[in-house]
């Protein structure tokens, strides 16, 4: 079991050596100049070529990428240059949001998920699974930023009811107690509707899939033919098999914490870290960008980790057999 | 054919993307003509769907905020959207199959590599990827093509490597092999016509996935650049006037929920009927 997790975190530590490495290449070898984007069209050339030394571009590719790595492992993940914070406080301040909310998204969404497409798979090919089929593919098509600004049509525009931008009201420093909780959720509602509805269809398509499947497995049959109740056929033999696939969907879906939410982030001025992305490469902010792409690189490789081993749970004859 | 026919998601998916791209291709006969048009914007804009104006041109789903027809920019930007769509799963299949297959055929050192970089490739997180490579060159219609291209054919490489293996320990292989046949004519006329079945399928719906990302870098200003009609920059330019005439943001997103749910469907049921283990138990 050891040897294995080792192996697999070696394999992620190249993973994300090269990602670094990549974009890094990538930021350099694209058209644009940082200093020129920070002093807009009128700076003269000596105003450049200082504001360059300012930002240590002038130095050769090899000593910057050398002198960001060195920085990096130290924790020191330099000044934004398009705002002028650190780096680090610019994702420190906007993680929670996203946290929070795709948190939120991927619990309800996995949870209702689970629950259509077991429904769905005990129902198969009836009027209740031809239905919510059509929901799901439906809810699955659609464009997350599209729904989010169709739902602020709706809620915002006609009904009044809910806000549509950022993650509190213009007053809730002066809130406290239930007013402040509850500003915090009505500014939720939306984006967390948006992306829980997005990720319910693609859930629930896939656990019903998934279930057919265990549904057609022999030992199914046979777990009928011995005369165990329905229910306990489903809940112990076809439901905890089925968990395989889910988990392992799961487990990819952990970098969304950190990417997986940019559009819907735009649509609802959502101050998260996908925000900051979008923002940051935009303005080609390289400390920036060169940080997200890191930290979701790590995210992918934990997240192919976390299901590599929440497989070993959910399932004990994989456990520690290779690959 | 047949059995995708008989499947009731194969034909609606058929006939909706028929229907689509016949109205894509005949956009100048089906709509008011060019969609960049603005006559008089003060009286043309906002009009509400089904409206006319006073230069005697209907307008079946409105006009936007200057006075362009609402459908024709819709019919006009179905060219791009599934264009852009199209190609770049043409290229991503491309690549795909070309390192699945070499992968699966030369192994040894050749194909520890080709396999290497998939996996690499595969851990590589796609939407930063995609922002930072459309954000860093001049965004255009090429560029999302050749982004989503390149990001796009992990899956298709997987796929293919895992089929040629199978397929070339199969008998029918190896009796290519021994009537003298070479490895690139084995691999060209014998394993890859066989091995394509999955690869279709991924197709059908990669389409739909690849034209949600073209429209989502739209929106955001990296894809297709205005005044170029394509959905997303249509769904971002309605956004500013939700209030007014929220007609013009939801045209788009309805057309591109369509094409989605089509080759989503059409994708199921090839998979069905391509598969015939799995023909007789799913509908």
């Amino acid at each position: 079991m050891l040897r294995h997790v080792t192996q697999r975190a070696i394999a992620g530590i190249a993973v994300v050596g090269g990602v670094v490495t990549l974009t890094f290449l990538l930021l350099h070898a694209a058209p644009g100049d940082p200093a020129e984007r920070l002093l807009g069209p009128t700076a003269t050339t000596e105003q450049l070529a200082a504001q360059r030394r300012a930002l240590g571009l002038e130095r050769s590719l090899p000593t910057q990428y050398a002198t960001w790595l060195a920085r990096a492992a130290r924790g020191d993940w330099g000044i934004s240059i398009a705002t002028g914070r650190p780096v680090v406080a610019m994702f420190a301040g906007a993680w929670p949001a996203t946290v929070r909310l795709v948190l939120l998204s991927l619990f309800l969404a996995y949870g209702l998920g689970l629950a259509v497409g077991a429904v769905q798979a005990t129902h198969d090919g009836s009027r209740l699974d031809t239905a919510l089929s059509i929901t799901s593919v439906a809810l699955f098509a659609l464009p997350g930023y599209w729904l989010g600004l169709m739902l602020v049509m709706v809620f915002t525009y006609w009904l009044r009811v809910l806000p549509a931008f950022g993650s509190a009201g213009f007053d809730s420093d002066f809130l406290t107690g239930w007013p402040r909780v509850a500003d915090r959720l009505r500014h939720l509602a939306l984006p967390l509707l948006t992306l829980t509805l997005i990720g319910v269809g693609g859930t629930a398509r896939f656990v019903r899939g998934a279930m057919l499947d265990v549904l057609a497995a022999p030992f199914v049959t046979t777990a009928r033919a011995k005369g165990l109740k329905p229910s306990h056929v489903i809940r112990r033999h076809v439901l905890r098999n089925a968990l395989i696939p889910v988990v392992t969907l799961l487990g990819l879906s952990l970098p969304a914490l950190f990417s997986g939410a940019v559009f819907v982030e735009a649509v609802f001025a959502w101050p998260g870290v996908g925000r900051v992305l979008v923002e940051a490469v935009q303005a080609r902010d390289y400390p920036v960008v060169m940080a997200a792409t890191t930290i979701s690189a790590v995210l992918v490789v934990l997240g192919n980790l976390l299901a590599d081993l929440l497989q070993g749970v959910v399932d004990p004859r994989i456990g520690t057999r290779q690959p | 054919m047949k059995r995708l026919l008989r499947d009731r998601r194969g034909l609606f998916g058929l006939l909706v993307l028929a229907a689509i791209v016949l109205a894509a291709l005949a956009a100048p006969l089906v709509s008011s003509g060019d969609p960049d048009t603005q006559r008089d914007i003060v009286a043309t804009r906002f009009l509400p769907p089904l409206a006319g104006d006073r230069h005697g041109v209907f307008h079946p789903l409105g006009t936007d905020r200057f006075g362009r027809d609402v459908w024709t920019r819709l019919v006009y930007g179905a060219r791009v959207s599934l264009g852009v769509g199209f190609l770049a799963v043409l290229l991503s299949i491309t690549i795909g199959t070309a390192v699945g297959a070499v992968a699966a055929y030369w192994r040894g050192a050749v194909g520890a590599l080709l396999l290497a970089v998939t996996d690499f490739a595969l851990a590589l997180p796609r939407v930063v990827l995609l922002l930072l490579l459309a954000a860093l060159w001049r965004p255009s219609a090429a560029l999302v093509i050749i982004v989503l291209g390149v990001t796009g054919w992990m899956s298709v490489a997987r796929l293919v490597h895992g089929e040629v293996r199978a397929l070339a320990a199969r008998p029918f292989a190896e009796g290519a092999v021994a009537l003298g046949a070479g490895r690139g004519r084995v691999l060209w006329r014998h394993l890859l016509p066989n091995a394509l079945t999955p690869v279709i399928v991924a197709a059908a719906l990669g389409v739909g996935n690849a034209i949600l990302l073209e429209a989502g870098l739209s929106y955001l200003g990296l894809g297709v650049q205005p005044p170029t009609p394509s959905w997303g920059t249509m769904i971002a330019s309605g956004r500013d006037t939700l209030v007014n005439a929220p007609w013009v943001a939801t045209a788009p997103g309805l057309a591109l929920a369509l094409v989605v749910v089509a080759c989503t469907l059409l994708g199921d049921a090839l998979r069905d009927a391509l598969d015939p283990a799995r023909a007789g138990r799913e509908r």
